[in-house]
């Protein structure tokens, strides 16, 4: 049976992977919410100089990162339960690999143009 | 009168599956759904359906009663009926039927015959008998119990989806049964094959397995135990 790779074809990673990368996005949401919250005014130069700074860049990075392979996890797993036909699986599977690639690397490309 | 709606289908004459009427004099008793059942097999000698114990033992009357999946033979009419609403009556989701409410529990039995149902014990046998601490006992209840009525896995969205990948409640349930035993030696190697991504981790824990199940197991949380054993494995 073809099923297209998964992360790491085990699924106690791909789990811990999804848990991981779950509580990492909590806090960087958590993060990201208390700028809006603390900062005096939020104006394009605070928001600026807020993300330019070596740790929240890396931190955001690692955000990106995170989505992507929570998400392709997550992708993986609704193909694989309803889509059945495996060319549309495999068409499906190929849409999302792109994208998420495309996502992650338009996003390095942003956090590094500030 | 009761109204009864039964789902019915028989491949060698009907196109397609349907719902069927009947009027039921349960005598104004509450009767166990099977009860019902036979009382229109009386009506309709053509009605098939899997019993064999009738009072919850065996679990081969498993079928989708009102819309949740259940023992008939354990089913009292008032426990689902509101009113003098009809009785539904289906067989169990997501497997093939056979005919009316039986339907083909293959790919539920591979599922089980997977997880290597048996103690497994190469060290060489004591004299009577391989013993266990009252303790260690313990640890059976709330596994040994499953009758194997497929109420569960049939229940399951995750099972409907990959039924042929996928072990299911049930076969989870079993699975941790022998991994909690402590005369079986076989642990790693079934943690081992629970591990891909399909046979545990498509659980979902959205627990409609413990909602359904007739004996009130909870493959669930042996799933969860499962979950932690690999963990800690490390695998
Ligand atoms: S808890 Fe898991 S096994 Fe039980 S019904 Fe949900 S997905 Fe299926
Ligand atoms: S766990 Fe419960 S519902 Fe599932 S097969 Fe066993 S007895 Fe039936
Ligand atoms: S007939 Fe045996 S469980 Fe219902």
């Amino acid at each position: 049976m073809v099923t297209v790779t998964n992360l790491s074809r085990s699924g106690m990673s791909d789990w811990i992977i999804q848990r991981f990368t779950a509580v990492l996005l909590a806090v960087y949401v958590v993060v990201i919410a208390s700028y809006f919250f603390c900062a005096s005014e939020a104006s394009y130069e605070t928001w600026k100089e807020f993300m330019s700074c070596l740790p929240l860049k890396i931190f955001t990075l690692l955000a990106v990162i995170s989505i992507a392979a929570h998400a392709w996890i997550g992708l993986w797993t609704i193909a694989t339960d309803y889509i059945k036909p495996l060319l549309i699986r495999a068409i499906y599977l190929i849409a999302c690999g792109v994208a998420t690639f495309v996502y992650v690397i338009w996003a390095f490309q942003i956090l590094w143009s500030v | 009168m009761l109204k009864v709606s039964i789902y019915r289908y028989n491949p060698e004459i009907d196109s397609e599956p349907h719902m069927k009427d009947y009027q039921v004099d349960t005598g104004g008793k509450d009767l166990m759904v099977l009860d019902v059942l036979s009382l229109i097999k009386e009506q309709d000698p053509t009605l098939s359906y899997r019993r064999s114990c009738r009072e919850g033992v065996c679990g081969s009357d498993g079928m989708n009663i009102n819309g949740k999946n259940g023992l008939a033979c354990v089913t009292a009419i008032s426990d689902v009926v509101k009113g003098n609403k009809p009785l539904v009556v289906r067989p169990l989701p997501g497997l093939p039927v056979i005919r009316d409410l039986v339907v083909d529990l293959t790919l539920f039995y591979q599922q089980y015959e997977k997880i290597k149902p048996y103690l497994i014990n190469d060290t060489p046998a004591p004299a009577i008998e391989r013993l266990q601490s009252p303790e260690e006992r313990d640890k059976l209840d709330g596994l040994y119990e499953c009758i194997l009525c497929a109420c569960c896995s049939t229940a399951c969205p995750s099972f409907w989806w990959n039924p042929d990948k996928f072990v299911g409640p049930s076969g989870l349930l079993q699975a941790y049964r022998f991994l909690i035993d402590s005369r079986d030696t076989a642990t790693s190697e079934r943690l081992a094959d629970l591990n891909d991504p399909f046979s545990l981790f498509r659980c979902r824990g959205i627990m409609n397995c413990v909602d359904v199940c007739p004996k009130g197991l909870n493959p669930t949380k042996a799933i969860g135990h499962i979950r932690k054993m690999l963990l800690q494995q490390g695998v």
